[in-house]
């Protein structure tokens, strides 16, 4: 633990309260915040915590409520007033101007100018290049935010603050989009801050993070603040009850199978992605009878356009796809499914569900055409009706009610509407994308429970996911995708976190 | 000789004619480059024209007729960053309205001033835009023959270097344009961005007026229906083809300049080739030139999105 200074509150927020229109984000949230610590701010996705934070910062007003920085009481208007009494945010999305270069992006605002305010980007680089250098956080000033990696992007985002002179650091989910080395070398850099006398305020919804980061730990569910509590003191499993506020089993029951004969292979496959480069490039795989292929790899090797390829939504230039041996390269999405071949699309908004239909109409999407659900061309409610009732019930989807907009079910519903539909068509091959992607931990147990019950009605299921945690915890096999390309595939038993991360990183040797 | 002489002709004609545009133009590049597109800029122009003329004429001082047609216009810019900045509405819509309301103005008032008249009475040599640097220069001589210029055009390429330093190498510049790349990065830095908007879209405004004024003021010596006819989307046609930045809409004002010149250089020699023909040439020079470049031109990122603040 860094040196924690247990006289100075640095951030004190009272009864803070934020509503918008009925929706309440933010529930007299108390939270006080010692200088020299990270504290860490835990619950699901829509909790609130993002909200709060925002409010800290001066881009939402709260509706009541007092802040405190420092001892003073604070009306934060504005993230002026924020970045003026010491505080920087990273938010979750990277707030940087892709065509800026490093130094201007972390100057916008708080310019070094001379007089009719002319720029001295000459002086803001080496400024840039000493704070950089203090703080160990090695970034390139000259280059363009297009051009440099997401590490180093995030880097620009921490001098940001910095430069600003912040000495309490939000950040709001900040290792989403990184890979296991770079997250490890994240957590190096947050204590290097709270030791330079930094308070680290820290987002997250990934336990073990916080495990490893933080030394307190505020929980908040469902817009109210439930606990704050010692990290040290506590265990995963007691942080993530009180997060969902029931609990959870992190671990997924799997029994050892035996997986039979290949249902889905990909031989040498070529796709190319909407810049005409080659996303996928001499892929080949192969998932089993009663197994879960994972597929894991940092974002944009390839993932997305393999999918699509599978799903016969994307061109493949060259190679083949053969599900029980039959050929299906660059059959339309129809065949593929008619050739029990089901997929949860990584994005549900957009590609797994028609979210201004009413969950009814989603659950009939790929069966809408035939008989009961319609005849003649005409569809049989009654019909229509009935099944999705069952499946409602089955699936335990909430609001339990077929005629309500997909749109407004909560992301684990829609998840649930989904995977009911693909599921109960009986798929031989189930292909998850990022099955989990923004859900909380109830929905995220549910959906890994599904996944591994397809297995082990002998069924093969490709999982395809950015969380190598997931993968490991899943999947019979794992195969590293890298640059469009399996980098490798070893046993889900004998794989360990280090040479995952090292192959997804490129450093990997072909053996599959 | 004649060679020269022609050639004088031309680019004389070149740089008067792509004055008018260059300014307009100057104008779609302050306001697209805060995020905020702007097609009522012909609209814009042709209202700058006609307060112009009528200042000019009734005050008998072209300077303050041109700074009417700035003020006027950006009255009309101002309008447009209400609807698109503080109401957030679809500013293709708003700036078609912009060139409804703009020349309907200016008809009326024409009407309103000048006893019923749908133009403005002409204004005498010595009440247009002067020609400061018409002695300095040597009688019969080719540099003569093409600086021999209003004010107003050494005021436009004054105006460019003027906005290019402003975008690229201050403060504010480094603000409009971060604002046009990504409104929120810069509002989490404390910008604010609607302020930022209100100024380059009243800008904007200011400088399509400047540009229906050098019309009326130098080119013409009076505001008419047709004085404008489109020079407000050709300008508009040459921010994009000049990447929305200050020096290229300046090419390519040059290059539509050089095509009117051209129109009214053939239009002279007695060659026969129908006027109507040769009246189009600047527009069809226009289609081409867009459908031929724009795919690979790249707008701010943000270029025509409103910026709502309560949206995460």
């Amino acid at each position: 633990m860094a040196d924690v200074d247990f006289t100075h509150t640095t951030v004190e927020m009272r009864g803070i309260v934020k509503k918008f229109g009925s929706l309440v984000a933010n529930d007299h949230i108390d939270l006080t915040v010692h200088k020299g610590e990270v504290h860490a701010l835990l619950g699901e996705n829509g909790a609130g915590k993002t909200t709060l934070m925002n409010v800290l910062y001066g881009l939402y007003q709260p509706n009541s409520g007092e802040i405190f920085i420092k001892g003073d009481k604070v009306e934060v208007t504005n993230p002026n007033i924020a970045i003026s009494r010491g505080i920087g945010m990273v938010h979750q999305h990277f707030m940087l101007i892709p065509p800026f270069t490093v130094t201007q992006n972390i100057i916008l605002g708080k310019e070094t100018s001379g007089p009719f305010g002319v720029l001295d980007i000459q002086k803001a680089a080496e400024e840039v290049k000493a704070i950089s250098e203090q703080y160990d956080l090695y970034v390139d000033p000259d280059q363009k935010i297009e051009d440099i990696s997401v590490g180093m992007q995030q880097r620009v985002e921490i001098l940001k603050a910095l430069y600003r002179n912040a000495d309490i650091l939000i950040l709001d989910e900040p290792t989403a989009v990184l890979t296991p080395q770079e997250i490890r070398e994240f957590i190096t850099i947050i204590r290097n801050l709270t030791f330079q006398g930094k308070t680290v305020i820290l987002i997250t919804h990934k336990l073990r993070e916080i495990k490893q980061a933080a030394d307190y730990c505020t929980i908040i569910r469902r817009g109210k603040r439930i606990d704050t509590v010692e990290v040290e003191k506590t265990t995963e499993q007691e942080l993530a009850s009180m997060m969902v506020g029931r609990s959870v089993s992190f671990y997924v029951k799997k029994e050892a199978r035996i997986p039979g004969e290949a249902i889905l292979q990909v031989k040498d496959l070529v796709v190319r992605d909407n810049r005409n480069l080659k996303a996928v490039d001499g892929l080949s795989l192969e998932v089993r009878k009663g197994e879960i292929l994972g597929l894991a790899g940092v974002d944009g090797n390839g993932q997305k356009e393999l999918v699509e390829a599978l799903t016969g939504l994307r061109r493949v230039e060259s190679g083949g796809i053969f599900v029980h041996e039959r050929d299906v390269t660059n059959r339309d999405p129809r065949d593929i499914i008619d050739s029990k071949v089901c997929t949860i699309p990584e994005d549900r908004q957009k590609r797994g569900l028609v979210s201004d239909f009413t969950v009814e109409e989603n659950i009939i999407l790929e069966n809408f055409d035939r008989k009961p659900f319609s005849s003649r061309g005409v569809l049989n409610f009654q019909a229509i009706r009935d099944y999705a009732g069952k499946l409602i019930d089955t699936f335990q989807i909430s609001p339990p009610d077929g005629t309500v907009r997909a749109g407004t079910l909560s992301g684990g519903n829609q998840q649930k509407v989904i995977i009911a539909r693909e599921v109960s068509n009986d798929p031989d091959l189930l292909i998850a994308s990022q099955p989990t992607r923004g859900l909380d931990v109830g929905a995220i147990e549910y959906v890994h429970s599904s996944l591994v019950a397809q297995r082990d009605k002998d069924k093969a299921v490709l999982l395809v996911s950015l969380e190598l945690d997931e993968i490991m915890d899943l999947s019979d096999r794992i195969a590293v995708i890298y640059e469009g390309k399996i980098v490798g595939i070893v046993n889900a038993v004998d794989a360990d976190e280090n040479t995952l991360g090292l192959m997804m990183a490129g450093g990997g040797q072909e053996n599959g | 000789m004649a060679m020269l002489n022609s050639l004088g002709f031309i680019l004389g004609t070149t740089l008067m004619y792509a004055t008018p545009l260059l300014f307009t133009s100057l104008g779609g590049v302050m306001s697209e480059n805060s995020g905020v597109v702007n097609i009522g800029l012909e609209g814009m122009m042709t209202f700058g024209a006609f307060a112009a003329a009528t200042v000019g004429y009734f005050s008998g001082n072209p300077w303050l007729g041109f700074l009417a047609g700035g003020l006027a216009s950006g009255f009309l810019g101002f309008l447009h960053a209400l609807a698109c900045v503080t109401f957030a509405a679809n500013q293709v819509v708003s700036g078609i309205a912009i060139n409804f309301l703009g020349p309907g103005l200016a008809l009326f008032l024409s009407r309103k001033f000048f006893d019923g008249a749908t133009m403005t009475y002409n204004l005498p040599i010595e009440m247009k835009m002067p020609k400061y640097f018409n002695n300095m220069l040597p009688e019969g001589t080719f540099v003569r023959q093409v600086l021999n210029q209003d004010i107003s055009v050494f005021m436009a390429f004054t105006l460019v270097l003027l906005i290019w330093f402003l975008l690229y190498r201050t403060k504010l510049g480094l603000r409009i344009r971060a604002v046009g790349e990504h409104p929120k990065a810069a509002d989490t830095l404390g910008v604010n961005v609607s302020r930022i908007r209100y100024l380059c879209v009243i800008l904007s405004g200011v400088f399509a007026g400047f540009g229906g004024a050098s019309m009326s003021l130098a080119v013409a010596s009076n505001f008419f229906q047709t004085l404008i006819s489109g020079q407000g989307f050709i300008a508009l046609a040459a921010m994009i083809f000049g990447k929305w930045k200050p020096h290229g809409a300046m090419v390519a004002c040059l290059i539509f300049g050089c095509a009117q010149a051209m129109t009214i250089f053939i239009g002279g020699t007695g060659l026969r080739v129908p006027q109507e023909f040769l009246s189009m040439a600047p527009y069809i020079l226009t289609l081409v030139i867009l459908m031929g470049f724009v795919g690979r031109a790249v707008a701010p990122a943000s270029d025509g999105i409103p910026y709502i603040k309560d949206e995460s």
